[in-house]
């Protein structure tokens, strides 16, 4: 289990990078974190034949709230955000979901670019940026544009990145104090990638929800949302009945196969369980923050 | 007046090895580096089953840093590894070859190695190769006889058919008034160290000697093979056990690449390494444990076991291996467990898969058997509504029936429990866990969880023969060396033999110096497995050290002018009883024991050997409880208490005995819980990674409270222990399965697997029509 | 040692356990293959190569990460501290010897990874929960002990170390 051989980059500014991602395009590979690029070059289940490491990319490594929201360098280490104990209530489902990444060590290295653009569906960060509206800052050699996280998940690991292009940044809407929210996540040993999860964002006014988020890990090829389920909850009030409907509902819109860690029909059961208590959770939050 | 204290048998000191682990100076085989080392790597079978119709190998050669490749074609007069337990010679046609000779049987069968400058380069070549296979239909379903012979001169993959029996069957159930059934199958897992193997070879010249690093476990039998495959004379092989990283019963049998490491270093005369991956480990180390039981019990109405029936299929995987088919023989022999079984008849069929070959993994055969059987009678109580501790208190062999003939035998014994008090162990952890206060208490409570308590009983061979070896040699300093057949290959070996010999000799065991598992050291070994080490190189060593101590005193007595009766040793010193002042040195006995000093009239040295001989098994016993609580919304299964309670006769070090028993006990819920073997239909191994094949964390990892018995000591050995090893493990399955069963009331009886997941108990849960809508 | 085939290797500067090394090093070769054997600093582990069992774990510019899914050449200029740091000749680190006294290892063969992951985890914070211990463990394989005698050290290293 050793890489095959590659060529190795480590410039120090992004515009080397994209310059080189220009000259090599599909035959080089961006390395960030490593801690899902480096099992697969082990494995060689990954050969390319140029690598470009982003590590020396100082500018890369930030996060900063300003007036419209949080914006997180791609180079941010994922147990940066962790120890920041502000984010527990500027970015209360961001900080709950952090610590399910792996383990510490995995954090240590694993960054905020590569967990967004690395696209596992049975990742945290992608479901985190659907529940909140994320948008992602992409730059090529000649420029940059910004994508809805809604926009940004195509197929199974594929994204809207192209070949010369790198994630610079996410950013994060200003969290909306009275909104409710909830993270829960099923898995069978401590750490490892969900067999099912679910993150719900919920905004309640006048008893009424004006805006709902239903994220689901693990619950197709790409991170998805249970769009149906979610415009089912808009200006109604929430009760028993209505979550058991946009769960079970939830629960369907799931583009699952069965795999060696679960079948689809228990995937679809965990899916209508976690939906439904996510929701009464998030929606007694929004109760809490005065929303109700 | 001055007394001998031991610091021996009996005390929890610190291991002595620890020392340089914790340091990170241990020496396990991949810190090992010779000058001018190549390394390997093995081309494995991508294929379940197919004919290999044509190797190409002329580009790979080609490649950077490749120095040869070999197949089978090159393998000069190759012979089949054979079977090291109880070789049966209707086996030998489902012996595997070292390199697979015209057709692959499973997932990563050896086709080719590649010797390289480094293990990089070694694995840059596997590619380049170019093997033309042609498959064949796979069967990956131990209870599929006939599909597709694996094996060209067999009629069907069956490679074994026998039958264990005691009592008359027919008529038991003729008399039952009632009949509980239960098929329980037991999934597909293993030892899985977490070091992976690993070996480096090398031809000495000036010795005229191959030497060979990295074996363990059963080194002397396996420096036999290994000269018996390569046409050499014993004694030219040097085999040598580097501290090694887990064993388990997978690691130190004879694989292929035992043969084929030293087989290149021989044909290249240059040393090399071979270091298995983690991936090539959980595919081509031995698996174990999957087999299927079909049982009957024959019963009356108050809980009385009249007989059992048994169909057992063993899935084998694809070749027979250095244990043969040890492990459905100890199914069958140790079925009956610790209670009387007057009737009993147990059919076993070993049967040839397209998946890795099996074999032993700790508790071999009886983790798998008593996890069956427990769950059998657990359901038998639920049936005739009797309490599941009173099912079993009523049919457990009672102390005054020891010994205790069971009636099946296994490794060509028959199978007598030699002493034990098996209910005292059950009432005792019945009262630890606090069992008959606590089961109901939880039961029918609203939250979404619910608690069930299991209960399994055991009993555990150890202690295996034939022998064992130990020599005691103190040099002209005085230091004190132990040499020893047997390995360390984790378990503490080094403590538990110097605190043996330190009581004897009652000296500091850390003065004690203990070297193992190097074929030079002691002519003859059989090595560490079935929890034998302790109980056979322990009596070895302790009379060897009788001898020594013997002749110490002997000699002694000569210098000082005394009679043997008036010397003691303390601190180290040889001393008059009464005369303080009259003292020698070990060193200084060591000196006058040497020919130059020695009394005339006795013989020169201190240098002893004994080989403690028994060919009778020593039985361990116990009973385990598990307390597990599931959510019944996301079916999670969360242990949360273990008791175990086990009587081994005696400890030497207690503290690492219990560190045996919550090892075991742990891998017994992995197993139970998470581990698994999986193949798809092709026979692709889908579970062949750690992100895969679920080894249980702290997080994963409940209480354990451990009680140990010392009511039992062993009657067969002088230091009156039975193996500790496998204690730990042997009731976890059952008592967790029941576990399960007990906290999903009336859906309880489905439980009929391990390991059992969150989406089985969601199955046996919900009914079929809910599932689909 | 790993010869270069592909002639791109490269110079490469770093401190192991305080040690400045300059070596030349192909670029695909993994930390802990550097570190084990081009250095001979063979104390880290390699249990599975792909970033679960945690048995590779050394600390990097001060913080625990897996050596064996990290580039030798990603380390040039920064420094890496190895199980062999932690105690200086007979003396051993209260993590060690807390380890020690509660048979928290039996082959030895986590021991390293465990010992700096409690290291930080410790640093972090000095007073941990059961749980809390469980979970920061929980990225490290123990296959001997049952992992019942590593909590046990741990706690008994927390009272050491707060005892220092
Ligand atoms: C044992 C283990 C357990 C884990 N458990 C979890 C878990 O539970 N949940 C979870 O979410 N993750 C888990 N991970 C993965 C971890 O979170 C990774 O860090 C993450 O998925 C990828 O981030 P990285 O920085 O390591 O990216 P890398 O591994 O370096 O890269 C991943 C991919 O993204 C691309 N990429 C990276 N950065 C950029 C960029 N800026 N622009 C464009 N492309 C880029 C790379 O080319 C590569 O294809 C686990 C990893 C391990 C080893
Ligand atoms: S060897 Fe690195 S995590 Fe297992
Ligand atoms: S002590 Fe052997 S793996 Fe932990």
């Amino acid at each position: 289990m050793k890489p095959a051989p590659f060529d190795y980059y480590d410039p120090d500014s992004v515009e080397e990078v994209l310059d080189l991602l220009q000259q090599y395009g599909d035959d080089a590979k961006i390395l960030a974190g490593g801690q899902s690029l480096g099992p697969l070059l082990n494995m060689r289940l990954s050969t390319p034949q140029i690598i470009v490491d982003l590590n020396r990319v100082a500018d890369l490594e930030y996060y900063k709230s300003d007036g419209t929201g949080l914006r997180v360098g791609a180079m941010t280490r994922q147990s940066t955000l962790e120890d920041d104990t502000n984010l527990r209530t500027t970015q209360p489902i961001l900080a709950a979901s952090i610590p399910y990444i792996g383990h510490r060590s995995i954090r240590n290295r694993g960054t905020v670019g590569g967990s967004v653009a690395h696209a596992d569906p049975a990742a945290e960060w992608p479901a985190i940026m659907l529940a909140l509206d994320g948008t992602i800052l992409i730059r090529n050699t000649t420029g940059t544009r910004t994508v809805d996280a809604s926009d940004f998940y195509i197929s199974a690991l594929t994204t809207d990145l192209k070949p010369d292009e790198i994630l610079v940044e996410i950013q994060l809407p200003n969290w909306v104090k009275t909104s409710g929210w909830s993270f829960i996540e099923f898995s069978r040993r401590h750490g490892d990638f969900a067999i099912l999860g679910v993150a719900t964002y919920l905004t309640i006014e006048n008893r009424r929800c004006t805006k709902s988020r239903i994220a689901i890990i693990g619950g197709g090829p790409i991170p998805i949302r249970t769009s149906k389920a979610e415009s089912m909850l808009i200006g109604e009030t929430i009760s028993d009945e209505l979550l058991k409907d946009v769960s079970e509902q939830a629960s369907k819109e799931l583009d699952t196969d069965s795999d060696m860690h679960a079948s689809a029909d228990y995937r679809r059961y965990l899916a209508s369980v976690l939906v439904s208590s996510a929701l009464q959770e998030a929606a007694a939050r929004a109760g809490e923050s005065g929303g109700q | 007046m001055k007394t001998e204290h031991s610091k021996g048998i009996g005390e929890s000191i610190k291991r002595l090895e620890d020392k340089r682990f914790l340091q990170g100076q241990g020496h396990y085989i991949d810190d090992l580096q010779l000058p001018d080392m190549l390394h390997a790597a093995v081309l494995r079978s991508p294929y379940a089953h197919a004919t290999i119709t044509n190797i190409d190998v002329n580009f790979a050669l080609e490649q950077p840093g490749v120095v040869t490749i070999l197949t089978f074609a090159d393998l000069h007069s190759v012979k089949p590894i054979p079977i090291r337990l109880n070789p049966y010679g209707s086996l030998e046609p489902f012996l595997q070859y070292p390199l697979a000779n015209n057709r692959v049987r499973y997932v990563g069968d050896p086709v080719a190695l590649i010797i390289a400058h480094s293990r990089y380069q070694a694995e840059d070549v596997l590619e380049n190769i170019v093997v033309q296979y042609d498959p064949l239909p796979v069967n990956i379903d131990a209870e599929d006889k006939v599909s597709c012979p694996l094996h060209h001169d067999a009629k069907d993959n069956v490679a074994s058919n026998f039958v264990q029996q005691k009592g008359d069957v027919v008529a038991a159930f003729r008399k039952a008034e009632h009949i509980t059934k239960l098929r329980f199958t037991s999934g597909r897992h293993s030892g899985v160290p977490l070091e992976t193997r690993g070996l480096i070879a090398n031809y000495d010249a000036t010795q005229e000697k191959l030497k060979v690093w990295g074996p363990t476990k059963v080194t002397h039998f396996n420096r036999g093979v290994l000269a018996h495959m390569l046409d050499m004379e014993e004694h030219t092989i040097g085999m040598i056990e580097p501290d090694v990283g887990g064993g388990f019963g997978v690691r130190g049998e004879f694989y292929p690449e035992d043969y084929l490491i030293p087989y290149a270093a021989l044909m290249l005369k240059r040393p090399v390494k071979w270091i298995e991956d983690r991936l090539e480990n959980l595919m081509a180390c031995n698996h174990s444990r999957e087999q299927i039981y079909e049982m009957e019990m024959a019963l009356k109405k108050d809980g009385t076991i009249l007989g059992i029936k048994v169909l057992l299929s063993n899935d084998q995987g694809g070749y027979i291996r250095t244990h043969g088919i040890i492990v459905p023989e100890l199914s069958a022999a140790i079925f009956p467990g610790p209670y009387h079984i007057p009737n009993y008849r147990c059919e076993v069929r070993s049967v040839l898969t397209n998946k890795t070959p099996a074999g032993t993994y700790r508790a071999p055969g009886r983790y798998e058997c008593n996890t069956s059987r427990e769950r059998l009678l657990d359901l038998a109580a639920s049936e005739l509504m009797i309490d599941p501790v009173k099912i079993r208190s009523m049919n457990l062999i009672q102390p005054e029936d020891m010994p205790y003939e069971v009636g099946t035998e296994s490794l060509g014994e028959d199978i007598v429990y030699d002493s034990g008090d098996y209910p005292f162990a059950l009432q005792e952890v019945v009262r630890l866990s606090k069992y008959e206060e606590n089961r109901h208490i939880n039961h029918n409570n609203l939250s979404n969880k619910k608690v069930g308590y299991g209960i399994a009983c055991f009993v555990e061979k150890t202690g295996l023969g034939p022998f064992e070896g130990a020599r005691i040699e103190i040099d002209q300093t005085g230091a004190i060396t132990v040499s020893t057949g047997a390995a360390n290959v984790g378990q503490g070996l080094e403590t538990t033999l110097a605190q043996i010999a330190s009581s004897v000799l009652t000296v500091s065991p850390d003065s004690i110096q203990v070297l193992h598992g190097d074929t030079d050291l002691i002519p003859y070994g059989v090595g560490s497995f079935a929890s034998r080490a302790t109980v056979m190189a322990g009596s070895a060593v302790y009379y060897a050290a009788q001898k020594i101590r013997k002749k110490l005193l002997k000699i002694a007595a000569h210098t000082l002018n005394c009679q043997v009766e008036q010397l003691i040793i303390s601190d180290g010193d040889i001393c008059v009883t009464d005369h303080q002042d009259k003292r020698l040195t070990l060193a200084q006995v060591a000196q006058q024991s040497s020919p130059r000093n020695c009394p005339p009239d006795i013989e020169p040295g201190l240098d002893f050997t004994h080989y403690f001989r028994c060919n009778q098994m020593t039985f361990a016993h116990g009973a385990t409880i598990v307390k597990v609580e599931i959510d019944i919304t996301t079916c999670a299964i969360v242990p949360k208490h273990v008791w175990i309670v086990y009587d081994i006769g005696k400890a030497i070090n207690p503290q690492m005995v219990k560190g045996q028993i919550e090892g075991g006990a742990v891998q017994g819920l992995g197993g139970a819980l998470l581990e698994e073997f999986k193949y798809d239909p092709s026979g692709q191994l889908t579970s062949g990674s750690f992100v895969d094949y679920l080894l249980p964390t702290a997080t994963e990892t409940p209480f354990l409270e451990s009680k140990r018995l010392d009511r039992s000591p062993s009657t067969l050995n002088p230091i009156q222990v039975k193996g500790a090893g496998e204690c730990g493990i042997a009731g976890m399955g059952g008592a967790l399965a029941n576990a399960v069963a007990d906290a999903l009331g009336d859906s309880g009886s489905n439980v009929n697997v391990l390991p059992i997941t969150p989406e089985k108990v969601w199955q046996w849960l919900t009914p079929m029509q809910d599932k689909t809508n | 040692m790993v010869q270069d085939t592909t002639n791109n290797s490269r110079l490469i500067k770093l401190t192991v356990n305080g040690v400045l090394y300059e070596r030349k090093v192909e670029p695909r070769v993994t930390l802990v293959d550097f570190i084990r054997g081009e250095l001979g600093i063979t104390g880290t582990h390699v249990g599975c190569e792909h970033g679960v069992c945690g048995a590779c774990t050394v600390i990097f510019d001060g913080q625990p990460i897996r050596s064996c899914i990290m580039l030798a050449v990603q380390a040039d200029s920064h420094s890496v501290q190895t199980v062999e740091s932690m105690s200086s000749g007979e003396q051993l680190h209260p993590i060690q010897q807390a380890f020690w006294e509660n048979f928290g290892l039996q082959c030895g063969f986590c021991t390293p990874g465990f010992l700096l992951t409690v290291q930080d985890l410790l640093s972090r914070n000095p007073d941990p929960t059961d749980t809390e211990i469980r979970e920061e463990l929980s990225g490290n394989i123990c296959r001997c002990t049952g992992y019942q005698s590593i909590i046990a050290a741990v706690k008994q290293a927390a009272i050491y170390m707060r005892q220092e």
